[in-house]
């Protein structure tokens, strides 16, 4: 019964969203604001990757936005689960010999890739945020591996802490040195496609990949902390 | 064409759990397929057939003598600096949501949606 009505609402729905959107023009080629982003992006900002430009210039305060979304939902979410053991019930087990060793092998080199994705998130695909769910994703396998890791959350909450005040420093100090906050002209823009170009993009996508890694493995350790230890 | 269908089947397949199913991680996963729906429906929006990544690093993007890049070679970058918005705030979303289970589990013992009956009228 439930799912004959969940089919004719579907069926409703989406009849309505195909007329809608057969009328989108799909695969048009583009004008407007993204054809000033594609044709000015090199020649205004000097980052190859105009992906970046976007984000972290021409919208960066939008991503300083989505930056705060990140932090409330990290805050929200230990608020929630602050002090809870409510899987109390479930055991950290031992893990096997293979999974300790090949965390203690590929550990560093994913630290390694994290960093490698946001210090290039000017030039190749990635960027901060990609390069920060990398480092998380190495430490969720430290909490994978070893029952009794644990993160120290003073020194992960002061890490994130100084990453936004850095990203709105930045953003600030275009505000003294041009007429408008974020602005790309407080350092030098370099020539394009080398790894010191594209002025102050580099430093804020650094910014946010450390703000990102720190804030996703606080993330996982505050879920994995509600199971029994041990 | 194909990437608008395939983004509404994903949409509707997601919409499909999220209504049917009773195990509250199974509506979580749904919510997150509709998500991803989503989000491939605005990047197929900026896709033009033949046209290379928003990424210049060939001298052959540029117009010739100049900094300025061919926009008839590159497919369009602001939905795709959209989606990227749109990936990080449906992770912190999910995130919230299985806190918000856990918190749940902890009261009854069980992620049934059937064994939550108080707000039933």
């Amino acid at each position: 019964m439930r799912k004959i009505v969940a089919i004719i609402f579907l069926t409703i729905v989406g009849l309505y969203m195909l007329s809608l959107f057969a009328q989108i023009p799909f695969g048009k080629p583009y004008k407007g604001v993204s054809e000033h982003y594609v044709e000015k992006g090199i020649e205004e900002n000097r980052g190859s990757n105009l992906v970046t430009s976007i984000v972290v210039n021409y919208r960066g305060f939008d991503t300083l936005g989505e930056v705060t979304v990140l932090f409330l939902a990290a805050t929200g979410l230990s608020f929630l689960l602050f002090s809870c053991k409510c899987l109390r019930e479930f055991k950290r087990i031992r893990s096997s010999l293979v999974l300790r060793t090949a965390t203690d092998t590929l550990f560093p080199l994913i630290l390694v890739f994290g960093a490698y994705i946001f210090i290039h998130g000017h030039l190749t695909p990635g960027g901060g945020f990609q390069g920060g769910s990398v480092i998380a994703s190495g430490v969720m396998l430290l909490f994978l591996a070893y029952r009794k890791f644990h993160v120290n959350h003073k020194a992960l909450s002061t890490l994130e802490s100084l990453a936004g005040i850095s990203f709105a420093g930045i953003g600030l100090l275009g505000l003294l040195y041009a007429k408008s906050f974020l602005a790309n002209s407080v350092l030098p823009l370099g020539q394009w496609n080398k790894l010191f170009s594209a002025g102050v993009i580099p430093l804020i996508y650094i910014a946010v990949g450390f703000k990102v890694g720190a804030e996703l493995s606080g993330l996982i350790a505050d879920m994995i902390s509600t199971t029994k230890e041990d | 064409m194909v990437f608008f269908a395939a983004s509404l089947l994903l949409i509707f397949i997601g919409l499909y759990a999220a209504l049917v199913k009773r195990n509250l991680i199974k509506i979580i996963i749904g919510l997150s397929i509709m998500d991803t729906g989503v989000n491939m429906l605005i990047i197929s929006l900026g896709f033009v057939k033949g046209r290379t990544a928003p990424i210049i690093s060939l001298k052959e993007l540029f117009k010739k003598g100049t900094w300025l890049v061919d926009v008839s070679k590159v497919v369009d970058p602001l939905p795709q600096a959209l989606v990227l918005t749109a990936i990080v705030i449906g992770v912190a979303v999910t995130a919230m949501a299985l806190s918000v289970v856990i918190r749940m589990y902890s009261v009854k013992k069980s992620i049934e949606i059937d064994d939550f009956k108080e707000l039933k009228w």
